[in-house]
């Protein structure tokens, strides 16, 4: 449709070994991605990772220290933000505030010398559901609306890439739950490539057909959120990516397509395919809604494993209770117990039982002095991280 | 304005509602009223005599005392007299101004966007001049300009001025004069606008395909627009009005209005011309003023 997008040829998105730094401080360090034609990308992580800086090497407002950012086959990576078949939804939106919502919807069109605008601004505001709204001024709208102006002024130019900035970050719960399930809609709409940025792991899990978890600079994992969540690469996405009860032990090899571990004196096994060692420090991994919580061993029924312990708190939130088990060895494995009307509520003090399935169960890689971990990393943004 | 909106009911505990309601009215009109006795007696009555004293007789003199005749013979008569001055003030003001925009807005811009920590200091170096006075500023300008000074020298030396060739008592001084005495007034308010502009804008606009001098036209300039009508006004008002520069840096040939009228109040004692000459001065500025600020169309300024 429009000239820029037809020149460049079309295709995936494409970072590589991209790097960053600001002064000694390596921002995005030695970052490599593909993010295929059409798809709805999420680049999740703590505040400070390196996410904004990221979209504005791809956006064009940060140049690289080092690497390329390919679309299609071309290296974009030098030029110009303005030359770029890529737009921005900025996290503080930047609308023009001297600009109607109109003017702001057709800044791009008109930049490109496109005269009539009227029929693209009018179709574009009436897909983020703005009709109307045309003549107001971007200070007379509510966060909300503007968060859809800003998308909408992305929109209209059909940009082979359309990059967001935690586009939802300053909207309250509720409309962020709206905006998510109206964007995801949107982007099937149009069809383009969009590359959500985001800190929010149920806002990147709801939305994106892949995500990559980042961390300090490089991408930790990538893939689909089920399984990103059932099969994490490491500790970090174990417990940035929900919660995981992860304990310290030694695998010792893979036989009859097991690998056995040992971890505070006790021998588990995991399937060899849910493994991703085998031998050395590992992480003995479960989730704990996939942990079960019975009185005593003889309950635990035939092919699963256990750990005994003393239950030290119960939360009740609704869906089901949190439980939270002290093992002999002093650490705390929660376990989440569905409230299906099965359960039995088991009171705190009482000595406890918890079981899983072992195909339930992930191995990774340990550092030989990292202990037992079971708290999720939490990330409270501090400030706006734009 | 926001003095006379009607304030809203006091949310701390406080006396009944009536007591309470009557002095809230009245407060507003309190804070106004030293202003507006300052004023009516430093300005409204001087103005009236002023408005007075332009149509007095024109015959009279200070000694023999002046008469009140509804002169309006004066306005006509100072205006064929002195016409070539009262255009002179607008040329040459004009012409500071424009000098003055090209100097002060690339400085108050890099001043309020680039500076980073020099930021402030930058800003003392534009006030610092109005620490001296008006008048010692103007006479280092005669100085720096004067035809054995080292600047004379130089242009001679590289032939940008013949060897006879003088920039002090030309046109050329007065408004350099012009342009440096008013610069900061220019500045200040520019920066104060350009201080506010959000660079991420700048950032979105080239997003949206504006190159720079596209975002410059789109963004910056009409951000910027209340510090530039104020600063252009701040600045163009008292340099149409000055004389100094033209009397310290010019010769008769440079005088501008200010000079006719500090001349007939305080040399040539002719009292209904120079308040004619005020009058003609004001009425000008104020339609030039109008005019412009209808054109700028800025609601935000006023
Ligand atoms: N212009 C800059 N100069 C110096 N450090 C910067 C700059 N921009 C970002 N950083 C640093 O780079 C890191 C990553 O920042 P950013 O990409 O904004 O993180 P995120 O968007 O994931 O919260 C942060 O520690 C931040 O302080
Ligand atoms: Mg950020």
């Amino acid at each position: 449709m429009t000239p820029m997008a037809r020149e460049t040829p079309a295709g995936d998105l494409r970072l590589a070994d991209l790097t960053k730094r600001f002064g000694i401080f390596t921002a995005v360090d030695d970052l490599s991605l593909t993010i295929g034609q059409g798809s709805f990308f999420a680049l999740l992580g703590a505040s400070g990772c390196g996410k904004t800086t990221t979209l504005r090497m791809i956006a064009g407002l940060e140049e690289p220290t080092s690497g390329q950012v390919l679309l299609g086959d071309t290296d974009i990576a030098r030029l110009r933000p303005y030359k770029r078949p890529v737009n921005t939804v900025f996290q503080s939106y930047a609308l023009f505030p001297h600009l109607t919502i109109f003017e702001n919807v057709a800044f791009g069109l008109r930049r490109r010398g496109i005269r009539s605008v009227d029929d693209q601004v009018r179709r574009m505001l009436s897909l983020v559901q703005l009709d109307g709204f045309g003549p107001r001024r971007p200070a007379q709208l509510s966060g909300g609306q503007q968060q859809r102006v800003a998308l909408a002024r992305a929109l209209i130019n059909q940009p082979q890439v359309l990059l967001l900035d935690e586009p939802l970050g300053a909207l309250d719960l509720k409309l962020r739950r709206q905006m998510q399930i109206e964007l995801k809609r949107i982007q099937t709409e149009v069809g383009i490539t969009f590359v959500h940025v985001t800190h929010d792991q149920e806002e990147a899990m709801t939305m994106a057909d892949t995500v990559a978890v980042m961390n300090a600079g490089r991408i930790e994992q990538q893939g689909a959120p089920a399984d990103l969540y059932e099969f994490p690469a490491t500790a970090f996405v174990a417990n940035f990516l929900g919660q995981s009860n992860l304990l310290a032990g030694e695998a010792a090899g893979t036989s009859g397509g097991e690998v056995a571990v040992t971890a505070h004196g006790a021998r588990f096994s995991v399937p060899a395919g849910r493994s991703r060692a085998d031998r050395g420090p590992v992480h003995l991994g479960v989730r704990p809604e996939k942990l079960h919580l019975v009185g005593s061993a003889d309950q635990v029924p035939q092919g699963h494993q256990h750990v005994a312990g003393v239950v030290t708190d119960a939360s009740y939130v609704g869906v089901s209770t949190q439980y939270l088990l002290r093992t002999g060895w002093g650490t705390e494995l929660s376990v989440f117990a569905a409230n299906d009307g099965a359960q039995v509520p088991v009171p705190v003090g009482s000595e406890a039982v918890t079981y899983w399935d072992p195909r339930h169960a992930f191995l990774l890689a340990r550092d030989a002095a990292d202990t037992d971990r079971t708290t999720p990393v939490l990330d409270e943004p501090v400030g706006a991280s734009s | 304005m926001t003095l006379l909106a009607p304030s809203k009911p006091g949310q701390l505990p406080s006396p009944p509602r009536a007591a309470r309601s009557g002095r809230h009215r009245l407060l507003p009109y309190l804070l106004l009223l030293p202003g507006a006795v300052w004023l009516l007696v430093f300005f409204g009555v001087p103005l009236l005599q002023l408005a007075a004293a332009s149509l007095y007789d024109p015959s009279g003199s200070l000694s023999t005392g002046y008469a009140m005749t509804w002169a309006f013979g004066n306005y006509p008569d100072v205006v064929q007299a002195y016409w070539p001055q009262l255009l002179r003030s607008f040329g040459y003001a004009g012409l500071a101004l424009v000098l003055a925009l090209l100097l002060g807005y690339p400085l108050a811009y890099a001043i309020a966007q680039k500076a980073g920590r020099w930021k402030n200091l930058l800003l003392v170096c534009v006030v610092a001049p109005m620490f001296t006075s008006f008048l010692v500023r103007t006479l280092a300008w005669k100085t720096i300009l004067s035809d054995n000074g080292a600047l004379v020298g130089l242009l001679r030396d590289v032939h940008l001025l013949a060897p006879d060739g003088r920039l002090l008592a030309t046109p050329f001084a007065v408004v350099l004069g012009l342009t440096y005495n008013f610069l900061p007034f220019l500045v200040l308010p520019l920066y104060a606008s350009l201080e506010r502009l959000d660079p991420r804008l700048l950032e979105a606009a080239s997003d949206l395909y504006a190159s720079g001098v596209q975002a410059f036209r789109r963004v910056t300039l009409p951000l910027s627009m209340p510090g530039l009508v104020a600063g252009t006004l701040l600045f163009f008002i008292p340099a149409s009005g000055d004389y100094i520069n033209a009397e310290l840096l010019g010769t008769p040939n440079e005088y501008m209005i200010g000079n006719v009228i500090d001349s007939a109040f305080l040399v040539r004692l002719d009292y209904p011309q120079g308040a004619a000459l005020s009058f003609l001065l004001m009425a000008a500025i104020l339609a030039v003023v109008f005019g412009y600020l209808r054109r700028a169309g800025t609601e935000e300024v006023l």
